[in-house]
């Protein structure tokens, strides 16, 4: 038989049961869709992650106050606490290395900003001028935290763009004075409209010199200290400079955890893809249910088709070929419903990103292709005991079944 | 072209074995026509599925066309029933879902022959058939002589070297079984060899040469004219 005839031959039998072959392909379907858009849904989040972090630039190193494998072995990390803060004092002498490019201490905190009677509660980060290139954030009026000592609690502020809309709607705000929690400061800058960094949405952020953030937040610690290294090479060496520097200076102890953000992003991204593949294992088992129901069908079908599967046999056709055709049309089932599996995937992953468009949801190739790929082997796989049941019909028996 | 020696066909059922057929040997010309009578259960259907290759016997030889197809595997049996042998059907045994033409060019399809070669045939056999016009039309869309006449159109499709016909017209009308048997003969004046297993003494004595079968011996061996 010719591959084109037993294409069409399989067909026509699908064709001619249309209830039957519609609930198959839902069932296929319905199992390529949900690997897709499952796998594109984590391959969108792990994307998301990796670009938050490559957005902070790879050669930066954190420094967060308390030591991560010492923390468990003192009593203050029970209630929260830090051995000991991270200062101002240590960022400075920091600063004095040539592995380091820019540096940049941080407060964060939440409080109210009021001009004119309009109050929102904001998030505020404190920090200093070099904060500007480590966070790639960009200006869009005015100037950004002032080139100064970081001792000097200047009151001044720079706003997001979502923040100056909802405060000055359409006034000018450059120059006007803000109150930041109960202080008055000066309006010097406004970001632009576009970006997001690490969770934080930077238009909604209020941004002030370190040291006017340790006092509106009654603090003398920091909360963390970006480090950007001259190079991605002199990372290791930056990382035991810190190391040395900070013990130095808080008496022998090595009181701070320093992590890479290249570490960071292997680990998530890892994280994600490991998440991605599961989350595709377990929607895949929805295929593995699909082939069962295919094969169920095809028992029935083949029961039912008992005489005419003895006449093909009368009129010559082989135990092969009768074999050759109950497959065919099981991968026919399998690609047809994996290809309307795809379609739907593929529409849901576009609405996904319609709402969400951070969230690129596209799902990735291999998905693709493993999908359809689980979608013809089930298919393929679950038809073989039907069809080797067809195949092994004695002719005379089946066609006495009238 | 059919030669049986000595053939046997035992079946167990039940613990018991019953000998379907018992030491038998016969022999068809080409062209003859001849039928095979005898009451339900002596043998005659099982005579005729051997004849057909859809059956194997325990012992004996059977050469068709002098090649000795008593030992052939499966596939080879297949492909040996694809080119050699016709069958027609008391139920006629159409596939509900294919139109008459697909019907008819089933052996063909299932023989890897072209599609336009297949149209050219199965073309033919409509109009020699009277099906004209019925192209298109689903089995239950026919009458049942229109029915027996797509299954034999079928059967001869591959100008098979024995046509075997198992009550023909047991499922038919008077009327529509004369006009089956009609064409039958038609196609054996032709020099079509034809067999016919039939109960109905009426239509068995029309043959030239009618064998009686009983308890799967041949009884009787008679040629008429």
């Amino acid at each position: 038989m010719r591959p084109f005839d037993t294409i069409g031959f399989a067909l026509i039998s699908l064709g001619s049961n249309k209830v039957r072959t519609a609930l198959m392909l839902l069932a296929m379907s319905i199992g390529v869709a949900a690997v897709v858009l499952l796998t594109g849904i984590g391959n969108g989040a792990r994307l998301y992650i990796v670009d938050q972090f490559s957005s902070l630039g790879t050669n930066l190193v954190i420094v967060i106050p308390g030591r991560a494998e010492t923390t468990s072995n003192t009593p203050a990390t029970l209630v929260g606490q830090t051995p000991r803060d991270l200062t101002l004092e240590d960022a400075t002498a920091l600063e004095r290395s040539d592995l380091v490019n820019r540096i940049a201490p941080i407060n964060i905190g939440e409080l109210s900003a009021v001009w004119h009677g309009k109050e929102r509660k904001v998030p505020v980060i404190g920090s200093t001028a070099p904060l500007l290139q480590v966070h790639h954030l960009k200006l869009e009026q005015g100037s950004f935290l002032p080139e100064e000592d970081t001792e000097i609690a200047r009151p001044v502020c720079v706003l997001g763009a979502k923040v100056y809309r909802e405060l000055f709607g359409q006034n000018a705000a450059l120059g006007e004075l803000i109150k930041l929690g109960g202080f008055r400061c000066r309006v010097i800058g406004i970001l632009g409209s576009e970006g997001r960094s690490l969770g934080l949405d930077t238009q909604e952020l209020v941004i002030v010199p370190v040291a006017f953030a340790q006092m509106l937040f009654d603090t003398k610690g920091v909360f963390r200290i970006l480090i950007e290294a001259k190079d991605q090479h002199s990372l290791e060496r930056l990382k035991k400079h810190i190391s040395r520097t900070i013990s130095k200076r808080h008496y022998g102890e090595e009181d701070v955890t320093i992590i890479t953000q290249d570490s960071i992003l292997t680990t998530f991204n890892r994280i994600f893809k490991v998440l991605t593949l599961s989350v595709g294992g377990i929607a895949a088992i929805s295929l593995v249910v699909a082939g069962i129901l295919i094969m169920n069908v095809m028992l029935m079908s083949v029961s039912q088709r008992t005489a005419e599967i003895g006449l093909c046999k009368a009129l010559g056709a082989n135990n092969t070929q009768v074999m050759v055709l109950l497959v065919t049309e099981a991968l026919l089932l399998s690609a047809i419903g994996g290809i309307i599996g795809l379609l739907l995937g593929f529409a849901g992953s576009w609405v996904i990103v319609q709402f969400y468009p951070t969230l690129q949801t596209t799902p990735p190739l291999w998905a693709v292709a493993a999908a359809m790929g689980t979608a013809l082997c089930t298919g393929f796989v679950f038809s073989l005991l039907p069809a080797r049941r067809a195949a092994r019909l004695d002719p005379i028996q089946a066609l006495a079944r009238h | 072209m059919i030669e049986l020696h000595d053939v046997s066909r035992i079946f167990t059922v039940g613990g018991q074995e019953v000998r379907a057929m018992d030491h038998v040997s016969l022999d068809i010309m080409p062209g003859e026509y001849l039928s095979i009578m005898g009451p339900s259960g002596s043998g005659k259907s099982t005579l005729l599925n051997i004849i057909g290759l859809l059956d194997t016997p325990n012992s004996g030889t059977y050469l068709l066309e002098g090649r000795d197809v008593t030992s052939l595997k499966d596939e080879e049996l297949a492909a040996v029933r694809s080119r050699k042998i016709g069958f027609i059907f008391q139920f006629f045994h159409l596939i509900p879902r294919l139109t008459a033409v697909q019907n008819i060019e089933l052996p063909l399809l299932l023989a890897g022959v072209s599609r336009k070669e297949r149209t050219s045939v199965s073309t033919r056999l409509i109009e020699e058939f009277g099906l004209r016009g019925r192209h298109h039309h689903r089995p239950d869309e026919l009458s049942g002589g229109q029915r027996q006449r797509v299954a034999i159109a079928r059967a001869v499709i591959n100008q098979p070297a024995v046509l075997l016909a198992d009550e023909p017209t047991g499922n038919l009308d008077r009327t529509s079984g004369a006009e089956i048997i009609d064409l039958m003969e038609q196609l054996n004046k032709n020099g079509q060899t034809l067999v016919v297993v039939t109960h109905d003494p009426e239509i068995g004595e029309r043959a030239r040469r009618c064998i009686r079968v009983v308890d799967g011996r041949i009884a009787s061996d008679t040629r008429m004219g």
